[in-house]
């Protein structure tokens, strides 16, 4: 794991894999928006509604998604002091507070029509509004010191405490009568859902990843560039330092 | 004394000397459960409905609002660094420091939430639970809300950043607490949200001060 701390040989492999990445976004999340939206059956209950569930799912999936990870990054930063683990927590956080948010939007607009109501406080709604105030509070703590380490660090146990609330919001369906229903692809025993609805969902959910890491690499690389820019202002502020005036011409 | 005891009894001297000591909480606590009648009308039967609820509403803002000082007074003036050095794990200070803050705060919402209750016009069968729920959930709500105070030790704006922290990680003890409550007044067993409410105490009481020493430790590097 040690392999990939280094910020310099991130940026390399990041830079390769970058454009894949982003072109598996867009086949994807293209494919995926043409057969959800025009190639797929209207459901045999909720009509035309149905539709609104091909980004659902996905965004709620990825709200989870992002919140592991985040969880993991902060874990490997406390115990590894990983340097970039850190950084991937940060850039990830906001782009994890963006999905739980659509998810929220997309299935309150889907539950005006079906449910009657815009909004219930079932098990599965309230956690992963938990989860949105969970992200909130993630991101506002990283930025809440002088020093910028020390928020990383506070966000980072934050973090993992609040990881307690990810298994809660999975298993919420199964653990309490919902109004919500319960899961119907990530089942034992088989999804349950048809396969021409299945397959726009599935492609939508990877649609969705690629574009998570596409999002995460271009945050994770502008973090590092502004670290960068922040330490260079920082070495002129306070005159160059002693390791630059060591090498004459300065050139290190 | 053990030096845990120790560590308690200078924080309630410390409260009490100071002034104000338990009374600062409890008064937020009666007084911003009597804003709701005066808000909401004085119809008994709209209150005994929404009593539960306000009752662990306010005890958890009030809890709240005690956290902010838990930590950042000695964390300013240089004694935090002093007991992370004593030989007394850090986890355990932060333990003593917990049951300290529920002495003072948590302690007198106990008895004064069955009054509140009484105010507010809680169907008297639902008393008990009331109690029992309160006693349970109170010493989570210090225990979560140390992690929250030691995370947010040296912030700018530490007091909105802890709510922002802190209140997401209270709703499920609110949530039992109050379904505890309405168990009872609706005549069914409160049993199975008391017994969540037990064992969320049962996994904070370890876990909490843990995590809450380690964001200690963070702030202290």
């Amino acid at each position: 794991m040690h392999r990939f701390a280094n910020p310099a040989r991130f940026l390399r492999m990041s830079t390769a894999i970058f454009p894949w990445i982003a072109a598996l976004t867009a086949i994807c999340i293209g494919a995926g928006l043409y057969l959800a939206l025009f190639a797929s059956p209207p459901d045999y209950q909720q009509g035309e509604s149905v539709r609104i569930m091909y980004v659902h799912v996905p965004a709620a999936w990825m709200a989870l998604f992002v919140y592991t990870l985040i969880a993991v990054a902060s874990g490997i930063a406390l115990v590894w002091k990983h340097p970039l683990a850190h950084v991937a927590a940060k850039a990830a956080s906001p782009i994890g507070a963006c999905f739980t948010f659509i998810a929220l939007v997309s299935g309150s607009l889907w539950g005006k029509p079906m449910w009657g109501t815009w909004w219930v406080w079932d098990a599965r709604l309230t956690s992963v509004l938990i989860l949105f105030f969970l992200y909130l509070g993630h991101m506002a703590l990283m930025n809440a010191f002088e020093d910028s380490s020390r928020g990383e660090r506070a966000a980072a146990i934050l973090a993992l405490v609040g990881f307690v609330n990810v298994p809660i919001i999975k298993f919420s369906v199964d653990w309490w009568n919902t109004l919500h229903q319960p899961a119907s692809v990530m089942r034992l025993g088989g999804p349950t859902i048809d396969p021409a609805m299945l397959r726009p969902l599935l492609l939508m959910a990877v649609g969705f990843t690629a574009f998570f890491f596409t999002v995460l690499i271009l945050r994770m690389r502008a973090e590092l560039i502004a670290r960068k820019i922040r330490i260079a202002r920082m070495a002129r502020v306070h005159g160059e330092p002693e390791w630059t005036r060591a090498a004459p011409g300065g050139a290190a | 004394m053990s030096r845990f005891a120790l560590i308690v009894a200078h924080e309630l001297k410390l409260a009490f000397r100071q002034g104000g000591g338990a009374s600062l909480a409890l008064g937020f606590f009666v007084l911003a459960g009597a804003l709701f009648p005066l808000g909401i009308g004085p119809e008994p039967g709209i209150l005994s409905r929404i009593a539960a609820g306000v009752v662990f509403v306010t005890a958890l803002l009030a809890t709240m609002l005690s956290l902010e000082r838990l930590f950042q007074g000695d964390f300013e003036d240089g004694s935090l660094d002093l007991l992370a050095l004593s030989p007394l794990p850090l986890e355990a200070v932060v333990l003593a420091k917990c049951l300290a803050n529920w002495l003072l705060a948590g302690l007198p919402l106990l008895f004064a939430a069955p009054l509140l209750a009484l105010i507010l016009h809680l169907r008297s069968d639902g008393l008990i639970t009331l109690f029992a729920a309160m006693l349970l959930a109170t010493p989570t709500l210090s225990l979560v809300g140390a992690i929250g105070a030691a995370l947010t030790v040296g912030a700018r704006r530490g007091g909105v950043l802890l709510s922002l922290l802190v209140l997401p990680l209270f709703i499920p003890v609110l949530i039992f607490a109050v379904a505890a409550v309405d168990a009872a007044t609706q005549d069914l067993s409160a049993r199975s949200a008391l017994l969540a409410l037990g064992g969320f105490l049962a996994a904070a009481l370890p876990l909490a001060p843990w995590a809450a020493a380690g964001a200690l430790r963070q702030a202290l590097e």
